[in-house]
């Protein structure tokens, strides 16, 4: 142990000597380090973020969408062909057991207006027991409610944007919203929900009864997707192929056929979103690696240099009796004290990016513990690997050349 | 007493490119302890193939050479390091003191690499004690570029010492210093060869050589005169007889 501290203390006092050779030199570990470290909090936060995101769809959710996945050939995607009505919505509330509520929904585009002010927004079209499934709370005046859905009423409920963009600072209850030129009466206002996992603004949204806007609005028949909400999560699976066995009788679709619907839970889309953020981490922790493996070369490059100049101390040392393993561990335990005091200002380096970009553009960033550990290893690995090489060339040297090399 | 050193019939080839370089062609020799021996000869004698073998720096390619009693002739490179650490002191001419490192752990140095190692404090005073036999204590903090030639070589001595070697060799300990201070460097080794340390010195100067007690010399790898020193300088007197010609010529008009 005592030997141990030794010989750090006398790799200490090498690296002192050359302190900008050093300085250097830990640059390039501490790049590296600090790139994975970065790298690994911004993915992480990512993740954790489309985690919440997609958590915040609802619980125990499962969307029918209308048309079905392309698969051979050329197949409209979902929502792509619409085979989806209100009726299959009633069917699957009324004959799948494992259902609490269903929503069915349409989307549509359009111009907005109250006073003066005007804006294009999305217009969803639900049912009263959307914002439940969806835990969306109403801030300020309530729902729509089911009586409104059956008479297919012009009443309507506004996200935070829609409602700051068109009433500024009023409160927009009982305000007039005229979408498409209808006039719809606001009911009440949704909690604001940030932006979601693409960039795209949640709050960005005006909700009205889906009969008003299938039949106000777009005048259409058929709807986009139908939400469901099952009771419970060990539910979800059975009531998934219920809703798929039901639709395929309903839409008399013989067995050897494709469904021209699509049926995915919460899970599986999760699954979807965040295997493109791992996707992404791991893109971006592989070109830290590669920053690592430079710092790494750059450590065996100075090693080399320094084992050169030094050959003389080496021959000194082992005149007066330093073994080869003596050596041996000299000049490695200076690339790994290279590397890890790198590694170390690396990590350092790393959270304080990641937390500057989770203050300066609100990007969320999470370092877990385990990565700060796998780095200072890595690092240390780096350090023995690299060091290597130039302390085995130094360990193998001859004691009389070595005192003669000039 | 038992010889320290004990060469029988060693032989030295080098194989430099084609040629086969015959550095040492049946050297037998036997030292005693308390011995302080010059070896000298010109240059390709094969005096320094054979300082390297006595320093176990090198093997011979033939022959036996026992140190101490002990067969060093067939150890391989770890166990000639330890030899070197526990048995043999290095004077050499270029100093060959680490730079930015004082005196002290200069001197500290070999007992780094002892197996069973003294503690942090025994180590200091072991090594204060080294310099203080070389009368340098008072300079142990000084890095060697703060020091002269005769005093840096003064430190390799103390470092040379302080592992208590069987054995003190001295490469051409004098070939960096002016002639007043390879007196005194003389002066130290006679100091030490009379407290009953055994030295070999190779150098190639006939002046130096007298300050030792027995003169080896060698010619092709072999040792064609082996004779104790007549005339012998001691380092002491020579030093006064110069001083006092300094004086002569300062005071001289």
């Amino acid at each position: 142990m005592r030997r141990i501290l030794a010989t750090i203390k006398m790799a200490l006092r090498a690296l002192r000597r050359n302190k900008l050779r050093t300085v250097l030199t830990m640059l390039g570990m501490i790049i590296g380090v600090a790139a994975v470290i970065a790298m690994v909090g911004i993915g992480n936060g990512a993740k954790s973020q489309v985690e919440a995101q997609i958590a915040s769809l609802g619980q125990n959710v499962i969307l029918v969408f209308s048309g079905s996945m392309s698969r051979a050939g050329v197949r409209s995607g979902w929502g792509g062909a619409p085979t989806l009505t209100i009726e299959d919505a009633d069917a699957i509330q009324r004959e799948t057991p494992g259902v609490t509520v269903t929503s069915p929904e349409v989307r549509t585009f359009t111009q907005t207006a109250a006073g003066n002010e005007n804006w294009y927004t999305q217009v969803m079209g639900e049912s009263a027991d959307y914002f439940t499934i969806r835990q969306w709370p109403i801030v300020s005046g309530a729902s729509f409610t089911e009586q409104d859905v059956r008479s297919a009423n012009k009443v309507a409920v506004v996200g935070q944007t829609v409602a700051q963009t068109l009433y500024g600072s009023e409160d927009p209850v009982g305000q007039i919203i005229r979408i498409k030129n209808a006039p719809f009466i606001i009911m009440g206002v949704l909690y604001p929900k940030g932006l979601s996992v693409s960039g795209q603004d949640q709050d960005d949204v005006v909700v009205i009864p889906y009969t008003s806007a299938m039949k106000r609005l777009m005048g259409v028949t058929t709807v986009r997707t139908i939400v469901v909400q099952a009771a419970s999560p060990a539910q979800i699976e059975a009531t998934q192929s219920q809703i798929i066995q039901l639709l395929r009788q309903r839409h008399r679709i013989t067995p050897d056929k494709e469904e021209d619907f699509t049926v995915r839970n919460q899970q599986e889309i999760a699954d979807a979103a965040t295997q493109t953020t791992k996707t992404m981490t791991w893109l971006l922790a592989s070109i830290a690696c590669v920053s690592l493996l430079v710092g790494g070369i750059g450590i065996m490059n100075i090693m080399l240099v320094s084992v050169t100049e030094r050959t003389r101390e080496i021959g000194i040392r082992m005149a007066v009796g330093a073994r080869g393993n003596d050596i041996l561990l000299q000049f490695l335990t200076e690339a790994v004290t290279l590397s890890v005091i790198g590694g170390a200002i690396g990590i350092g380096c790393g959270m304080g990016v990641s937390k500057f970009i989770s203050v300066r553009f609100h990007w969320p960033t999470l370092t877990p513990v385990v990565w700060i550990g796998a780095a200072f290893v890595v690092s240390a690995a780096v350090g023995i690997f690299f060091g290597f090489y130039p302390a085995r060339k130094a360990s193998q040297l001859d004691p009389i050349d070595a005192l003669r090399y000039e | 007493m038992n010889a320290v050193i004990d060469l029988r019939d060693i032989h030295t080839t080098y194989h430099t490119g084609d040629v086969d370089v015959h550095a040492v062609r049946g050297v037998s020799l036997e030292i005693k302890p308390g011995e302080f021996v010059a070896i000298m000869g010109a240059s390709g004698s094969g005096k320094s193939t054979l300082m390297n073998l006595l320093g176990c720096l090198d093997r011979p390619t033939r022959g036996s050479y026992l140190l101490d009693g002990m067969d060093v002739s067939k150890l391989d490179r770890d166990e000639l390091a330890d030899i070197r650490n526990q048995k043999i002191g290095f004077v050499f001419q270029g100093f060959n003191l680490l730079s930015r490192t004082s005196a002290l752990e200069n001197v500290e140095l070999p007992m780094l690499y002892v197996h069973r190692r003294p503690g942090g404090r025994e180590q200091r005073e072991l090594a204060v004690q080294a310099l203080e036999t070389v009368g340098l204590a008072d300079r142990s903090d000084h890095h060697p570029n703060q020091l002269s030639g005769g005093q840096q070589q003064r430190v390799a001595i103390a470092r040379a010492l302080v592992n208590r070697p069987a054995l003190l060799l001295a490469d051409e300990p004098t070939g960096n210093l002016d002639t007043q201070t390879s007196m005194e460097i003389m002066g130290v080794f006679q100091k030490l060869n009379e407290q009953g340390i055994t030295l070999i010195m190779v150098t190639h100067e006939l002046d130096i050589a007298r300050y030792t007690r027995r003169m080896i010399v060698m010619r092709d790898g072999r040792v064609v005169t082996d004779a104790p020193v007549t005339q012998r300088f001691m380092a002491e007197e020579e030093l006064r007889h110069l001083r006092e010609a300094q004086q002569a010529v300062q005071l001289a008009p």
